[in-house]
């Protein structure tokens, strides 16, 4: 029943717009009539080798848009929908797109082996079609040469799309086996021996253990080699990718290739063509983040070491590697500098350089001295400019003692060349790299500064100066200016900056209004630039930063009043009301933050939110997400003051949470709604429905992006702890939903780094989410509306213990939260917190942790713990407060204390509750003298009995009591024995 | 010219941009003032310590206008958290630090279980007092209320120094007795530690927290600049004849003046509590008798009592145990007032022991006690006194029950077993 769709796709591709839109439309209409007919038909489009290529291609292209999609949800929507479908539909599908592969057609080959690798990415992890390998292999050595070249670009999609864990060893030893095999310098077709390489790319993931063993590794190693000295470019280029991806994923098999691999690529970036030669510098840059990975593991105050070995594969090749590298740096193209996007030999090689630099620190600088001096001076510009980037390469690595002395001397070379030099590529470089020196070799976290009281003046002057100079020199010098004020920003009153801030202002204020400011991105550096000079203020210049605001206001409101604009215009207009809101908001924050300056700050507060409100009309999400961020930073400084701009703010914050589309607004304003809950208190309440409805519903969505649920569990936190006990009502909505993700989050298998980052997110928000509840309700009456959570949040921490992969956040959270269980539920949750024998481990372990924060919290978590179960240890003794005779108080004390002598401190918790009884006795002691007199009545035996559990414990300390308390006691054990029977 | 691949960053382009930057700050800031704020909803509940009832009888009336206001003040409030306590001035603040104390009562008889629910340490001679640290300066203060030093110390927020974690606000205080000889703070208990508070905590618990606290602030260095008084934990023993002994006759760095007993499961309480004991011989000890206010031992033991409304003199024991009474003329002949802490001296024959309560018989009044003196003495006190004169408690009497205890265990164990 297959549809005939060849003109509509053609037509569909039409250069008249209302053909185009039309053909579209009944495509989407056939589409949502008869989903398997249509995906029947495209199937059938792509394997029907007498229709038009261009119909056949978009037959193709809708069926892979129809089984895939970039969107999480809307990705597992199509996978869920492919697998509901009848398996008559789907063999057929996948019978047509195996039957393409031997169309003549390249094109329609390539897109079908596309499709299949989707179907798989779909089926084989539900254990479907488990014979696709099988008959992609079964005669790769029959088939014609184009059959075998789509065959092989298949299984690279394949390993593409799918996780190796879902391909058993079998089966990946026949693609290896296959791919290798065509990547071999035998193989005569180069489209084969293309595919294969490319192939190879994707494979590598899959080849764990061919990487273990020494046979398999050689021959992969020597075939990829030898690719590289292929005749073919594309060749060539695909196997310096594998060398790439191989030296991440294998990098501790290295070892035995490396000699090789350097000849090889020396050669390629000497002599090949640029893509190739890209990637063989890519290699040496992939081989440094590797081992600055190793290195950074060594330096790590917490580990100290690294799952996998450094082999100084960089150190060794040090001093062949940095001339190689230095030579390319003299390969510049004439206009890189204006060209954004650009990307050559010269820029690879200096990025190379620099990661090397960060790999070896010290042992780099001689090497690139002699480099620099013999060019620096150069009359051609080549040479100066080589010298320039050489040097502001290396500046991160080195230790500054090795460093400060040859930047010393260079500071006023540099300041002259800057000021001085003809070519503008010079004088771009030369600014970069004075950024590069403010930024590594000046501040607080640096011991001797290379810029002192006398050279700041003349360097500010080169730097203004500079900043009239052509846009893309200017742009360098307003990045240079912001990391020299970045290097006072924990100065103090002292900055050598306080006598030009007048003038810098002056200066950025002037670049901003440029004709060329669009140009090189210089309008958005001076913003940022003035951003930075506006963080490093202090008490003396909070006067100068506050005569900006009127300037930035004025500003911003010419842009909202701005009409009539062309769309060229309108993105313009967005991004300059982007900048002045991010201004404003560092404004805000630095005049919240100093002390004289709040007050003269919160008179432009009514004038600014209004600006901000009217910012809101803008449909430009960037526009938002700053006026948000800058509504934050005024609620926090206005305080419970800002809640008079809450009715008309409202509409805008609920505005926010709604946003789905640009989750990243979404995000921004559910952190407002934090900083809202911090600064209002309880004066957020009568909002409190609206936003706690909209965030519920933002956690049911599927539509949501992933990364805004965890901030929203820590919003209902922050709620909670602003209202107090009025977050009661939301407790029946809010405590099944993090239960539920809790569940999700703990039982989560994290298969690689990104999903075991997020689900620590999420746990973290979850957990916060709790600690804000319990501490919101805190000394309650409401308190008891906990109570029948408690269980759920231990267990939810014991499982997440016992998968050990929580990270720190996660763990200094969950300390918390036991904290603030015994803290806010006491005697109720001791019994409880005691048998989760896990988080007392957890306790212990994290109290001898480096990190000082998790101590802190293991801290909390241990004595909130002790004080709940001492109280629990002592309420049902308040029935027997009183009887200790007053003047004989020792006679109550005859515990047998069931603490085992060798079990010292560490199994506190846990002695406390077995000999709970004991302190039975002591109780009597605690309370005779905060209770003395009380009666004993019913009334307090019925409480003791509220805690049947606690009694147990009780029965054999009552006996024992009967020896040391005499007659009355009698009476009373009999008395609780009524009652507990 | 192709773009560079995905995740290589050109060198000269910035790592990140400032608006990603503003969110980040915009993030990180968010994350801390949330932890800020449950860092103080955790300190806030925990650390609020108690007042205590007002007492029954007006605290004497000085002549001084801010001593009115100041009581004013406190009337109402019976909940007060030693920041806000810090801030209060004069004779109020005195007066809420007097009763933060725990007071040891003295030992008249040897509580059973000694060598398994209890420490021992020989007690430092020197001045009892609280020790308060926050927001960069560090106060001790005797047990009358009365500051004794303001200085700099290594404990958490106790100087003004960059180095505090946690907000500087929090505060720590450690129970300590003040050594002259050799200028050091001898820490004996510990109630708050940076901003949490140990008083719902067992003696077991407070000792090890002490010993593994301290010890991480550097407070036991010697003196330096930012520190001017040395902290020193005392060596606390298991209750056992090792434990005894060590303390008893052992070598320790302080002059020793009896020992102290902690129960171990006890709470921190703050005034007179029978969980921890103090007792004392001449071998322990140089001051085992009471001296009077010249310094002298009296023949006579004497005793400081409170004249309570109706003429009765009583120890300062929660309720009061009434010794004895005063006739009213007498009261009007001395110009006493009723609060008045006054020191009387028993004639040694008429006290008697009759079902466990004492009878001092007649008394006789000697005068008023000195100024700063804060509280009468206690029933225990009393006792020991007598006992200490007459039949004291020997250290051989706590070796005894020590090993009876020992011996005793196992038929204690047999009744459990029946019963169970």
């Amino acid at each position: 029943m297959a549809l005939e769709v060849t003109q509509v796709l053609l037509y569909a591709q039409s250069i008249d717009a209302a053909t185009r839109n039309h053909a579209e439309e009944s495509l989407k209409q056939i589409q949502e009539q008869n989903l398997p007919a249509f995906l029947l038909s495209l199937s059938a489009e792509l394997a029907n080798n007498n229709k038009p290529i261009e119909s056949r291609k978009l037959a193709g292209l809708i069926l892979k848009n129809a089984l895939d999609a970039k969107e999480l949800h809307r990705k597992n929507d199509l996978a869920q929908r492919w697998l509901s479908l009848d398996l008559a539909t789907k063999t057929q599908i996948k019978t047509s797109l195996l039957q393409t592969f031997s169309s003549p057609v390249s094109d329609a080959r390539s897109t079908a082996a596309q499709v299949i690798a989707k179907v798989a990415g779909i089926e084989l992890p539900h254990n479907q079609w488990p014979e696709l390998i099988g008959s992609l292999l079964s005669n790769i050595h029959q088939v014609e040469t184009h059959v075998k070249q789509a065959t092989l670009e298949t299984l690279g999609y394949v390993c593409e799309e799918v996780d190796p864990q879902v391909v058993d060893q079998e089966q990946v030893n026949r693609i290896l086996t296959a791919v290798v095999q065509g990547m071999n310098a035998t193989e005569t077709s180069s489209d084969v021996r293309l595919a294969a390489t490319r192939a190879l790319y994707n494979a590598l993931g899959f080849a764990q253990a061919n990487f273990t063993n020494d046979m398999e590794r050689d021959y992969i190693m020597r075939v990829v080699c030898e690719a590289t000295q292929s005749s073919d470019v594309k060749i060539r280029q695909a196997a310096f990718e594998c060398l790439v991806a191989i030296s991440s994923t294998y990098y501790e098999k290295l070892a035995p290739y490396m000699q090789d691999i350097f000849n090889i690529t020396s050669k390629a970036v000497r002599e090949d063509e640029e893509p190739v030669a890209l990637q063989a510098i890519e290699f040496w840059s992939s081989i440094c983040d590797e081992e600055i990975d190793i290195l950074d593991d060594y330096r790590s105050e917490y580990t100290g070491d690294s799952d996998v070995p450094c082999f100084y594969f960089i150190k060794q090749a040090l001093p062949a590697l940095v001339p190689m590298l230095l030579e390319t740096l003299l390969k510049q193209e004439e206009d890189q500098d204006q060209d954004e996007g650009a990307w050559n030999i010269a820029m690879a090689g200096g990025t190379c350089l620099g990661l090397v630099a960060r790999t070896v620190g010290d042992e780099i600088v001689p090497l690139v001295m002699p480099f620099i001096e013999e060019n620096i001076s150069k009359p051609d510009w080549r040479g100066r400019e080589a010298a320039t980037y050489a040097f502001g390469s290396i500046l991160d690595g080195p230790s500054p003692g090795k460093l400060a002395p040859i930047v010393n001397v260079a500071l006023n070379f540099m300041l002259a060349a800057l000021s001085r030099d003809p070519n503008n590529h010079v004088k771009d470089t030369t600014a970069w790299t004075l950024g590069r020196i403010f930024e590594f070799l000046h501040g607080a976290a640096v011991e001797t500064s290379v810029i002192t009281q006398e050279n700041c003046q003349q360097i500010l002057t080169v730097l203004l100066q500079s900043m009239k100079d052509v846009p893309n020199v200017a742009e360098k010098a307003c990045g240079a200016l912001y990391f020299l004020a970045q290097g006072y920003e924990d100065e103090g009153s002292v900055s050598p900056l306080t006598p030009f801030f007048q003038d810098i202002f002056q200066m950025l204020l002037f670049v901003t209004h440029r004709e060329d400011a669009t140009e090189s991105n210089l309008r958005t550096s001076a913003y940022e630039a003035l951003n930075e000079v506006v963080r490093c203020s202090n008490d003396e210049t909070a006067p100068i930063v506050m005569q900006l605001i009127p300037v930035i206001m004025l500003e911003l409101h010419q842009t909202v009043e701005a009409q009539k604009l062309t769309s060229d215009e309108r993105d313009k207009q967005n991004d300059l009301q982007g900048l002045l809101c991010g201004c404003l908001q560092v404004i805000i924050q630095k005049m919240g933050s100093i002390e004289g300056s709040k007050y003269a700050f919160m008179q432009y507060a009514d004038q600014i939110m209004d600006l901000l409100l009217k910012v809101f009309a803008s449909r430009n999400a960037t526009v938002h997400e700053e006026a948000m961020l800058a509504i934050g930073a005024l609620a926090y400084t206005a305080g419970p003051n800002f809640a008079k701009y809450m009715p008309q703010f409202y509409q805008y914050l609920e505005m926010g949470l709604q946003n789905f589309e640009e989750y990243q607004i979404c995000a921004i304003t559910v952190g407002v709604v934090g900083d809202l809950c911090r600064a209002l208190e309880d004066k957020i309440l009568p909002y409190c429905d609206g936003i706690m409805t909209q965030l519920l519903k933002n956690l049911s969505s599927n539509q949501l992006h992933r990364s805004v649920k965890p901030p929203i569990f820590s919003c209902f936190g922050d709620i909670a702890l602003a209202i107090g006990e009025n977050f009661e009502k939301y407790l029946v909505y809010a405590m099944p939903m993090l239960q539920s993700a809790a569940e999700l989050s703990a039982h989560a298998v994290s298969q690689d780094d990104e999903m075991l980052e997020y689900t620590n997110q999420l746990r973290n928000g979850i957990l916060e989410a709790y600690s804000g509840i319990l501490q919101g309700f805190k000394s309650s009456p409401k308190t008891q509306a906990l109570v029948p959570y408690a269980a759920h949040v231990l267990q939810f921490i014991d499982t997440m213990y016992g998968g050990r992969e929580m990270d720190d956040a996660v763990m200094k959270s969950a300390l918390g939260v036991l904290g603030d269980l015994a803290d806010t539920l006491g005697s109720h949750v001791g019994p409880l917190i005691s048998q989760s024998s896990s988080s007392k481990d957890l306790i212990e372990e994290c109290m001898v942790y480096d990190d000082p924060l998790i101590r802190e919290s293991a801290e909390w978590a241990k004595l909130a713990i002790n004080r709940a179960v001492s109280a629990f240890a002592s309420i049902p003794c308040c029935v027997w407060s009183g009887l200790g005779s007053h003047h004989q108080p020792y006679q109550v004390l005859t515990s047998p204390s069931l603490n085992d002598p060798t079990n010292k401190q560490q199994g506190h918790l846990n002695a406390n509750i077995v000999s709970a009884y004991a302190s039975c006795w002591l109780s009597l002691i605690n309370i005779r003298n905060k209770w003395s007199g009380s009666v004993i009545s019913k009334w307090s035996l019925l409480i003791a009995l509220r805690h049947l559990k606690v009694l147990l414990f009780w029965v054999v300390p009552c006996f024992f009591a009967l020896f040391h308390i005499g007659s009355t006691g009698i009476v009373v054990v009999s008395l609780l024995f009524v009652y507990f029977v | 010219m192709a773009p560079p691949p995905d995740h290589r960053r050109p060198i000269k382009r910035a790592a990140i941009s400032d608006q990603q930057r503003r969110r980040e700050v915009a993030l990180r800031l968010q994350a801390d003032r949330r932890s800020d704020a449950q860092n103080r909803a955790r300190q806030l509940a925990s650390s609020v310590l108690s007042l205590g009832p007002e007492p029954a009888t007006e605290p004497e009336v000085e002549p001084e206008q801010e001593m009115s206001e100041a009581s004013g003040q406190l009337a109402g409030r019976s909940d007060l958290d030693p920041v806000r306590a810090a801030r209060l001035r004069g004779p109020e603040v005195r007066k809420w630090f007097a009763r933060q104390l725990l007071l040891p009562e003295w030992m008249v008889d040897v509580p059973p279980s000694l060598d398994r629910d209890w420490y021992v340490f020989p007690r430092p001679s020197g001045k009892r007092c609280f020790v308060v640290s926050s927001n960069g300066t560090t106060i001790s203060r005797l047990r009358n209320g009365s500051i004794l030093h303001r200085f700099p110390s290594n404990l958490p927020n106790g100087a003004r120094t960059k180095d505090v974690s946690g907000p500087a606000s929090s505060y720590s205080i450690l129970d300590c007795i003040f050594h002259e000889p050799d200028e050091t703070y001898y820490v004996i208990d510990m109630v708050c530690w940076r901003g949490y508070s140990l008083y719902d905590c067992t003696a077991e618990f407070r000792f090890f927290w002490l010993n593994s606290k301290l010890s991480e602030t550097g407070a036991s260095d010697p003196p330096s600049q930012y520190h001017r008084y040395r902290f020193n934990v005392v060596q606390i023993y298991e209750c056992n004849l090792a434990g005894l002994q060590a303390s008893y006759s052992g070598q320790v760095p302080y002059v020793k003046d009896g020992l102290l007993f902690f129960n171990k499961h006890a709470h921190y309480q703050a005034g007179n509590t029978p969980l921890a004991l103090v007792w004392k011989d001449n071998v322990c000890s140089q001051y085992v008798l009471d001296t009077d206010s010249k310094g002298q031992i009296p023949s006579q033991q004497q005793v400081v009592l409170e004249l309570q409304n109706d003429g009765n003199l009583t120890t300062s024991d929660d309720p009061p145990v009434a010794l004895g009474s005063l006739s009213r003329d007498l009261i009007a002949q001395s110009g006493l007032r009723v609060g008045n802490l006054v020191r009387v001296a028993i004639k040694d024959e008429r006290m008697r022991l009759v079902d466990g309560k004492l009878d001092l018989g007649e008394l006789q009044l000697v005068g008023k006690t000195n100024h700063s003196r804060a509280f009468a003495d206690t029933y225990s006190k009393v006792l020991f006194q007598h006992a200490a004169r007459h039949a004291p408690l020997r250290i051989e009497d706590l070796v005894a029950s020590i090993q009876s205890n020992s011996s005793m265990d196992n038929s204690q164990a047999l009744d459990v077993e029946m019963e169970g």
